[in-house]
């Protein structure tokens, strides 16, 4: 099962209404009580959003793999089908966050597996039977289907031609080879049911081991960086890459029934819709949609095949890269440009207030170092766990604006701190009340220092901002990532080379801004 | 008498200083008054207690009769004009911005503004021309009459100079403290002028100031000073000026 992101093309700028009546409510204040010629500019940016739309479709969620893609896609259909409004939001991530956001209401079903339940969910140390799963998760106002048919378990696979030299059948095998290089996702590093206790109990003497992403990975066993991997058996790369998927002899992975989890509160018909998949797909059935999702690198014409449909005659099908790339950009700018308006908002302030000194100054400024210093995948990650942001935009524009605060914050307090003693005095002595002097003289001042700030943290956020798609947020991450899970050169440029003019363009109007916004005598 | 500021015993310490001993000083309506002395002596000091820029650690100042307090001194630094010797001019504002800042905050006609600041500028010589530049585009000269403009706008009753002059080459600062002096003669201006050249002192002071290690050392007219010195440093002082003056 590859990872694969794909373009969701359900995010399109389904403008939340109740969100979008909220950033034109911060608009407005802002323009009553802040600089108003650099809210003006900064407002012409879209900042509506996202999710929440009247109808409340059903959503489905899928993990950033191909084979929950595919299952993903094809329950979206169904439920289409069956007159259910339905939205599919694509790769989300890893298991525990699609659970917590099937748990959290954000998604109403995804495909799971069986064994991922009980290792990873339940966090059982035995094999449940499907009425104990079932049992469990109602706990968590969760319900399961019967299986979709197929299992997809674990596996460890080698290069066909390496195998048969070395005569290795059985993961039992292995033990005669201590040389061997092994490469797991880390994921599968990490499971409880993953790399520790299979060495225990296989007793495997390899020393070798290295986390590598699962997609390079394939080009990692191909090229010989590496001779043993994590796989799935249903895996389409498997045969694609001529490989050989070694026998769990001594049974160790646990069975990883596909099924799909969703909430006890989704409306019955819905339920219904989804229960129809049971028993409908096997492993050759499964394997054949996905190979054809990875060669066509089309989820909805891999879930077409499933329903036995002609391909082509959905118009979703054929978005064309200038659509494609015209909807990343804009949600791209839409994540950049509202945490940078966040980051303006509260930024100026707090360098107001650093640049005062004293503790809370040093306590500002050293928030704002320390939140710099992280990296921005673990923000991302810390920020996911918490109640209101989890899976979803608000959080990519959350880590965004954390990271555009420092160099705002600090080039604030910088401009207003290097303002020579004796004009502070001058504005002092004039009788100007303390917020004319700072509105008429220390920010105009410190003007040409602030908007560099704001340059820099639109730079750092339009870089950043690919990050977002690691989260389902989109923008032009999406293809950087894809391409990356897919080891797809021009994919990933079709993201890159965007994000990267996207910069240049920022910077470039930002230099333009500086002409317009800093008074003439400052730049004579 | 009749001072319009009166400071009785105020003294000023740095962390490392005195920089002022518990002083007592009371500046006339209509007069000049020039404080004089080294660096360091405490007339900086002692302008910017006026003007509250620093707060005195004792005694008391009062400005017509009224005792400078924090809630009052907005109101009571409109009633006074203050020019640094840099001129203190914000660079993003140009010339009439400046001038034209405090007039524009305390709600002043247009018209009323656009009379004052023609009645400026001839009075202090400034080409209306000018107006429109920034502080970087004006010769230091224009600059301190901008600077004085901006002092005089709201009409104050007492104009304070820190050095007014200190910073110009000499052709500019003798036809500007010939101007200044017709200009406080003019308004009947009273004006507190502080600065370390004598002949400078004898030229606008009514009454010269001495001061020295953050006392007042003597007070009176030039000849007082020369004939009656009421210590050596006063002396000192004055020759040391004058010997200069005789090369």
């Amino acid at each position: 099962m590859n990872r694969i992101r794909k373009a969701g093309k359900q995010e399109t700028a389904e403008s939340g209404n109740q969100e979008s009546k909220k950033a034109k409510q911060f608009c407005r204040l802002f323009l009553v009580s802040w600089i108003p010629d650099v809210l003006l500019i900064l407002c012409c940016v879209p900042v509506f959003l996202i999710h929440s739309s009247a109808a409340a479709p059903v959503v489905i969620g899928s993990k950033k793999f191909t084979e929950s893609y595919v299952l993903g896609e094809i329950a979206k259909r169904t439920l289409t089908d069956a007159g259910i409004p339905a939205e599919h939001r694509q790769g989300m991530g890893g298991t525990i966050i699609v659970w917590q956001a099937l748990r959290g209401g954000q998604i109403d079903a995804y495909p799971e597996y069986t064994g991922t339940i009980t290792q990873e969910i339940l966090k059982s140390d035995r094999s449940l039977s499907l009425d104990e799963i079932r049992e469990s998760l109602a706990k968590s106002g969760v319900g399961i289907t019967e299986p979709l048919g197929f299992n997809n378990t674990y596996a460890l696979v080698m290069r066909r031609s390496e195998a048969q030299r070395l005569g290795v059948r059985t993961i039992s095998d292995l033990q005669k080879y201590p040389q061997l290089k092994i490469g797991l996702t880390h994921e599968f590093l990490d499971r409880q049911d993953g790399w520790q206790p299979l060495r225990e109990r296989y007793a495997l003497p390899q020393r070798n081991i290295v986390g590598i992403d699962h997609a390079l990975g394939y080009s990692a066993l191909a090229n010989g960086s590496i001779d043993v991997k994590d796989a799935y058996s249903t895996d389409a790369k498997i045969e694609e890459n001529d490989l050989v998927a070694l026998e769990d002899d001594l049974h160790f992975f646990p069975k990883y029934e596909a099924v799909f989890l969703f909430r006890l509160s989704m409306p019955t018909d819905a339920i219904a819709a989804l229960r129809r998949l049971e028993g409908t797909l096997d492993e050759k059935r499964m394997v054949r949609l996905n190979a054809e999702a990875e060669r066509t690198k089309n989820y909805t014409r891999a879930a077409d095949l499933y329903f036995e449909r002609s391909t082509g005659s959905r118009n979703s099908v054929g978005e064309s890269f200038s659509q494609k790339l015209a909807r990343w950009t804009l949600r791209h700018l839409q994540l950049a440009g509202f945490s940078l308006l966040l980051s303006v908002i509260f930024g100026i302030p707090l360098g107001i207030v650093a640049s005062r000194g004293g503790a809370i100054g040093q306590a500002i400024l050293g928030f704002a170092s320390i939140v710099q210093t992280i990296p921005s995948l673990a923000l991302l990650a810390l920020l996911v766990p918490l109640p209101f942001f989890g899976i979803s935009v608000r959080t990519a524009i959350a880590a965004l604006f954390l990271y555009g605060l420092l160099p705002i914050v600090r080039n604030t307090a910088s401009g207003l701190q290097d303002i020579p003693r004796s004009l502070r005095e001058s504005a002092v002595a004039l009788g100007l009340s303390p917020i004319a002097r700072l509105w008429e003289i220390y920010l105009p001042m410190a003007s040409r220092s602030i908007l560099s700030g704001i340059k820099t943290s639109a730079v750092i956020n339009v870089g950043t901002a690919t990050l977002a798609a690691l989260i389902g947020a989109g923008g032009l991450g999406e293809p950087i990532l894809s391409g990356l899970n897919l080891n797809d050169h021009v994919t990933i440029l079709e993201g890159a080379i965007p994000a990267a003019v996207l910069a240049l363009l920022v910077q470039w109007f930002f230099d333009l801004l500086d002409r317009v916004l800093i008074p003439k005598g400052l730049r004579v | 008498m009749n001072g319009l500021v009166k400071l009785v015993d105020v003294s000023k310490r740095y962390a490392d200083a005195a920089a002022l001993h518990p002083t007592t000083l009371s500046i006339e309506r209509g007069k000049t008054a020039v404080l004089i002395g080294p660096s360091g002596c405490g007339k900086s000091t002692l302008l910017r207690l006026i003007i509250g820029l620093i707060e005195p650690d004792s005694g008391s100042i009062k400005f017509d009769g009224e005792p400078i307090t924090s809630d009052k001194i907005d109101a009571l630094r409109r009633r006074i004009g203050y020019v640094i010797q840099e001129g203190g001019l914000f660079p993003h504002l140009t010339a009439r911005a400046n001038v034209l800042l405090m007039a524009r905050h305390v709600g002043t006609s247009q018209e009323e503004m656009h009379k004052r600041l023609l009645e400026l500028c001839e009075l202090t010589r400034f080409s209306e021309n000018l107006l429109q530049r920034y502080p970087v585009e004006l010769s230091g000269g224009q600059r301190q009459r901008v600077s004085l403009m901006r002092a005089l706008m709201l009409s104050p009753e007492l104009l304070l100079l820190d050095e007014p002059l200190g910073a110009l080459d000499p052709l500019v600062r003798a036809s500007l403290q010939k101007d200044l002096k017709e200009i406080f003669a003019r308004l009947q201006q009273t004006v507190l002028f502080v600065t370390h050249d004598l002949s400078e002192a004898i030229y606008f002071g009514d009454e010269i100031v001495l001061m020295n290690e953050g006392r007042i050392v003597q007070k009176g007219s030039v000849t007082d000073l020369r004939e009656n010195p009421t210590d050596p440093f006063v002396s000192e002082f004055i020759n040391a000026q004058r010997g200069l003056a005789s090369l």
